[in-house]
């Protein structure tokens, strides 16, 4: 074991062997764990909103349902083909990194990174949507219930359920608290939720472009450090770990089942 | 302790890749077919299904973890059982009702 140590501490290990590793086996474990580790603690900060997202839908079936249908089925489908396919793209990046062919990697990764925008600018369409239907949580939010008049967002919900005791017909304020309040309020609950956790989202491919990017030049300048397949492969892990999180956001946002 | 005999680096081959990428497509299509049908609560575990299926895909393909060392396994796998008791929190709102509190 010493004498097999000493051998690979020496200066005539693989290139890439870092002193501290006995194998190359050995560092490629340590990274692979090193980025799980990440992960995890990802899939935590993702998890606890998922948490938030189940038990608000537990308490306000009728309102997620309705609201629901608000957003783009077709956008959010596009969106999912669009993350799978560079998630596919990103495998083949790590497939060439493995065969270091490094002309294939930098068509993959660029096609990968081409695709994260197309992601984020069909994601934008849909943000300034709401933007324009006043979706956005906040004072400008307000919601239109199918044949009932507009309701305000939490700020005049806030108002009006101060002013729930009052007598009816007193000014349009009055008038316009008729319409049950506390639906608009649960409706920007739904899409509170659904810009939190699509917008956190949204910043991982944000990083994950960043992170692709900074690859993808590290390539075309022909840096040592890629010259190893590792750094290309963690890029993957956080790649296709934000595509897992979009696979569970899409069926929660955009295809909740019932009447609405 | 012999680590020489661990596997090599197992490199996994573009059709291998493909295949997981139509059976992702797939899989998608259908999350969508099965939500325009009405089947009620059954219709939120065929989604979630659907979504699990889709991830262990990722998981076990894109991030090669079906290939990776028995430790990338076990931790890959806590990951998700700190994300399960994170969930237990839930079974504090399912039972709230049970007993009738004053008061609350």
């Amino acid at each position: 074991m010493s004498v097999e140590a000493a051998e690979v501490h020496g200066h005539h290990g693989p290139p890439h062997l870092c002193h501290q590793f006995q194998d190359m086996e050995q560092q490629n474990d340590s990274y692979v764990i090193g980025m799980w580790t990440f992960l995890v603690t990802e899939i935590m900060f993702f998890g606890a909103l998922f948490l938030c997202y189940v038990v608000y839908r537990g308490m306000n079936p009728a309102v997620f349902v309705e609201a629901h249908h608000h957003l783009e089925i077709a956008k959010g489908a596009t969106n999912t083909v669009v993350l799978l396919t560079s998630s596919f793209t990103m495998a083949m990046t790590v497939y060439y990194a493995q065969m270091a062919n490094r002309n294939r990697q930098l068509v993959f990764l660029a096609v990968t990174i081409l695709l994260a925008f197309v992601f984020l600018g069909i994601k934008g369409l849909e943000w300034y949507k709401k933007w324009e239907d006043h979706h956005v949580p906040g004072p400008n939010f307000s919601y239109v219930r199918e044949g009932l008049p507009a309701e305000s967002g939490a700020g005049a919900a806030n108002t009006s359920a101060l002013n729930a005791g009052a007598a009816p017909g007193e000014g349009s304020m009055a008038a316009k608290n008729t319409v049950e309040p506390i639906f608009a309020q649960k409706a920007e609950l739904f899409f509170s939720l659904y810009f939190a956790m699509t917008g956190l989202h949204a910043l991982h491919i944000i990083i994950g472009i960043g992170i692709m990017g900074v690859m993808w030049l590290m390539l075309l300048f022909r840096h040592p450090a890629v010259d190893y397949h590792m750094p290309i492969e963690m890029a993957g892990l956080y790649w296709h770990f934000v595509d897992i999180v979009w696979i569970f956001l899409f069926p929660l946002f955009y295809l909740i089942p019932g009447k609405g | 302790m012999e680590h020489t005999e661990e596997h090599a680096h197992h490199i996994v081959q573009p059709r291998t890749y493909f295949i997981i990428y139509v059976m992702l497509l797939i899989l998608m299509a259908a999350t969508i077919l099965a939500a325009q049908i009405d089947l009620g609560a059954l219709n939120n575990v065929i989604a979630m299904g659907i979504a699990v299926v889709k991830a262990l895909l990722v998981i076990l393909f894109f991030m090669q973890v079906k290939y990776s060392s028995k430790v990338t396994w076990l931790w890959a796998a806590i990951g998700f059982l700190w994300l399960f008791i994170l969930f237990g929190a839930l079974s504090d709102y399912m039972t709230r009702e049970w007993i009738t509190v004053f008061g609350w």
